[in-house]
């Protein structure tokens, strides 16, 4: 968690659920035995709708289960995935952490900051990704690893990473065969 | 070595994470054995195969499952069962292939816990960057639900149990059983002070038990077989087999499923292929970044079960997660990354723990960056000894425990910055090589 509160986020005027979306809200109220339970999964639904998170979808999510806006901003912001500002289409989330690092993170993390030209706030100059240092996401095996949105890239070097990032402009689909998808053993060669 | 696998027997297999694959395999054949019996036996058989919590504290989950109390004296009060996927404990990444792999291996595990313990609803908490995990569980209890054996009536026993999946959202803590219920409640994931144990008093306030992923993946095998063939494996204080997820300077990272009490060194050296060409071993993990850092002449005598890394090493098996240091390590900087790490990740609650572990990640940095001094290393100390055991949760002492065992071990690479910096050496000049980084950098 990040112990520092999270801005206070702009105001994009009153936001309601989608109809479609109106039997997903009642389905994950369902769930639980208690309405303030479904505060998190209805910010990863507001999030998966809006990009991210502000006062007014907060406040929508106050609504939906009846607590005050105050508490749902609290929850949002202890929790790191929510995001409370934009981010760019691609969200670069590169792991720091020991096993990570032992295998050489800090020059992947260098290398995309150098070439994706980050601000301070990892935002890349044409907007289109954001690079973020991030601490170990169950991937240490295949270090060195980071995730792009949902998925995991694995047993990285700048020379892959450039071939990630060059797919992902190039709009087409990944570039690189995802470990994630079938191996748990990763010999070096 | 060809080892019983209990828990990833089927991951080889194409589309594993699907039902009729699975239950070619035999899964869910055990279910309606289970749901026949009475839950007491269950219990009993879960108690004698001696199968202890694959978290990281290693608890009996037989005897946790007997704490819930009796359903007289709970009154009418629910039971819930939380299978904790929360997966964050660094060098641990086990849980993400039992979940990726065999989804329903775990689903039928917690189908016969959820009757040992009288549970009608369940939840899978899961780590909010395994989204795509998530789906995939999903996808298996819509497929479990559509087969008839979540929801009610399973199989016609009369048993009912559904199952939910719950995505966390970036916080370590929510690892912590307590902070998990918190976060599953809708609060922020913070600890709360034990007791009340959750068995007793946990999600909304009325009976809960938290396993971990392999532990529920273990248990339809144990029903299947029996507690004496689950004895019969591994040793006698540690039964069974356990997933190691093994990371750091070897040649062949990943995870292994052995039986407990198996050599470490075998481990290192057959499973994991041995050091890179040239290296020698300086330091190892065992079982996650918060368990004490063990010497080469540690880890050639223990073996990966509870009591032998414990009397042996005075560390502990943990999660299993097992980090493999080489002599190109610089320890110094590998210790300010764990600390950085628990810094960040404190939930700020404890006065010890939020203000003590980014001090002690603050006095690391100027250890490693030549310009601290020897009193810098015993304020160290000393604030490793204050946190542990003075929080809320056992977090405190996870990043304590680091600190102070590197400290013992090998005190000599925090001296030699000492008298580096006295030298006034510019940082990166000192006696121990040169970068935490060695491999594809
Ligand atoms: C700081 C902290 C983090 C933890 N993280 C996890 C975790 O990610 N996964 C897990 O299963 N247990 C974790 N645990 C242990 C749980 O609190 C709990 O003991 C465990 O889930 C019980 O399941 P078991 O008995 O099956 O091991 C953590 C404990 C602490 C103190
Ligand atoms: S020990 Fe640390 S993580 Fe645990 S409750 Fe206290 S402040 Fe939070
Ligand atoms: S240390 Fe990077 S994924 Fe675990």
């Amino acid at each position: 968690m990040s112990s520092h509160a999270a801005p206070i986020p702009a105001s994009r005027g009153p936001v309601e659920w989608p109809d479609a979306l109106l039997p997903q809200v009642e389905e994950i109220l369902s769930r639980y035995p208690t309405r303030q339970a479904a505060v998190m999964p209805l910010l990863w639904l507001a999030q998966d709708t809006w990009d991210w998170l502000d006062l007014d979808v907060m406040r929508l999510v106050a609504r939906t289960i009846d607590i005050p806006p105050s508490q749902v901003h609290a929850v949002a912001s202890f929790y790191t995935m929510f995001k409370k500002s934009p981010t760019g289409k691609y969200l670069i989330q590169v792991c720091q952490t020991l096993s990570c690092a032992l295998v050489g993170a800090e020059a992947v993390i260098e290398h995309m900051e150098r070439t994706l030209e980050v601000d301070e706030h990892g935002n890349s100059k044409d907007g289109l990704f954001t690079v973020l240092r991030v601490e170990c996401l169950a991937s240490c095996g295949s270090a060195p690893m980071m995730q792009i949105n949902e998925h995991f890239y694995e047993r990285l070097t700048p020379a892959t990473c450039d071939q990630i990032i060059a797919g992902l402009r190039s709009g087409k689909p990944l570039a690189l065969p995802r470990p994630e998808v079938d191996k748990w053993t990763f010999p070096v060669s | 070595m060809d080892f019983p696998r209990i828990l990833s027997g089927n991951w080889e297999l194409e589309n594993s994470h699907k039902l009729d694959v699975a239950r070619s395999c035999g899964t869910y054949g055990r279910v309606q054995k289970a749901l026949a019996m009475p839950p007491v036996e269950l219990i009993q058989i879960v108690k004698d195969s001696g199968l202890r919590g694959r978290g990281g504290a290693g608890f009996p989950t037989g005897m946790k499952w007997s704490f819930v109390p009796s359903a007289e004296k709970r009154g009418n009060k629910p039971v819930y069962l939380l299978c904790n996927a929360d997966e964050s404990e660094p060098g641990t990444f086990k849980d993400r292939y039992c979940m990726w792999k065999d989804p329903h291996l775990m689903i039928e595990g917690m189908i016969i816990a959820a009757h040992a313990i009288g549970c009608k609803v369940g939840y899978v908490y899961i780590r909010g960057e395994f989204r795509y995990i998530y789906d995939r569980l999903w996808e298996a209890v819509h497929e479990a639900r559509a087969a008839g054996l979540l929801g009610e009536n399973i199989l016609g026993t009369g048993v009912d149990f559904q199952l939910h999946i719950h995505l966390g959202a970036g916080a370590y803590i929510c690892g912590e059983e307590t902070a998990l219920i918190s976060s599953l409640e809708g609060f922020k994931g913070q600890p709360k002070l034990k007791p009340p144990f959750p068995a007793v008093e946990g999600a909304w306030h009325a009976p809960t038990i938290v396993n971990n992923v392999e532990t529920l993946a273990a248990v339809p095998w144990i029903i299947e077989h029996g507690a004496a063939a689950y004895k019969a494996i591994g040793t006698e204080k540690s039964p069974g087999t356990k997933l190691f997820s093994c990371s750091g300077h070897i040649r062949k990272p990943g995870v292994y499923e052995i039986p407990l009490g198996y050599p470490m060194r075998d481990l290192i050296n057959v499973e994991c292929g041995g050091l890179l060409p040239g290296r020698t071993l300086k330091a190892v993990i065992p079982g996650g970044s918060s368990v004490p850092i063990m010497t080469p002449d540690e880890v050639a005598r223990c073996n990966m079960d509870y009591e032998s890394i414990n009397t042996l090493a005075g560390s502990y098996l943990g999660s299993g997660g097992m980090i493999v240091m080489d002599d190109t390590t610089d320890l110094v900087a590998a210790l300010t990354n764990l600390l950085r790490f628990y810094a960040h990740e404190s939930c700020g609650q404890c006065t010890p723990c939020r203000e003590g572990c980014g001090w002690m990640y603050h006095i690391l940095c100027r250890v490693r960056d030549n310009c601290a001094t020897a009193e810098d290393l015993v304020t160290l100390k000393d604030l490793a000894d204050n946190i542990h055991s003075k929080t809320i949760c056992f977090f405190g002492a996870s990043a304590a425990m680091p600190v102070q065992s590197f400290l013992l071990k090998f005190k000599g690479e925090f001296l030699a910055r000492i008298e580096a910096a006295s030298k006034g050496l510019p940082a990166g000049s000192h006696v121990s090589p040169a970068s935490l980084s060695v491999v594809g950098a």
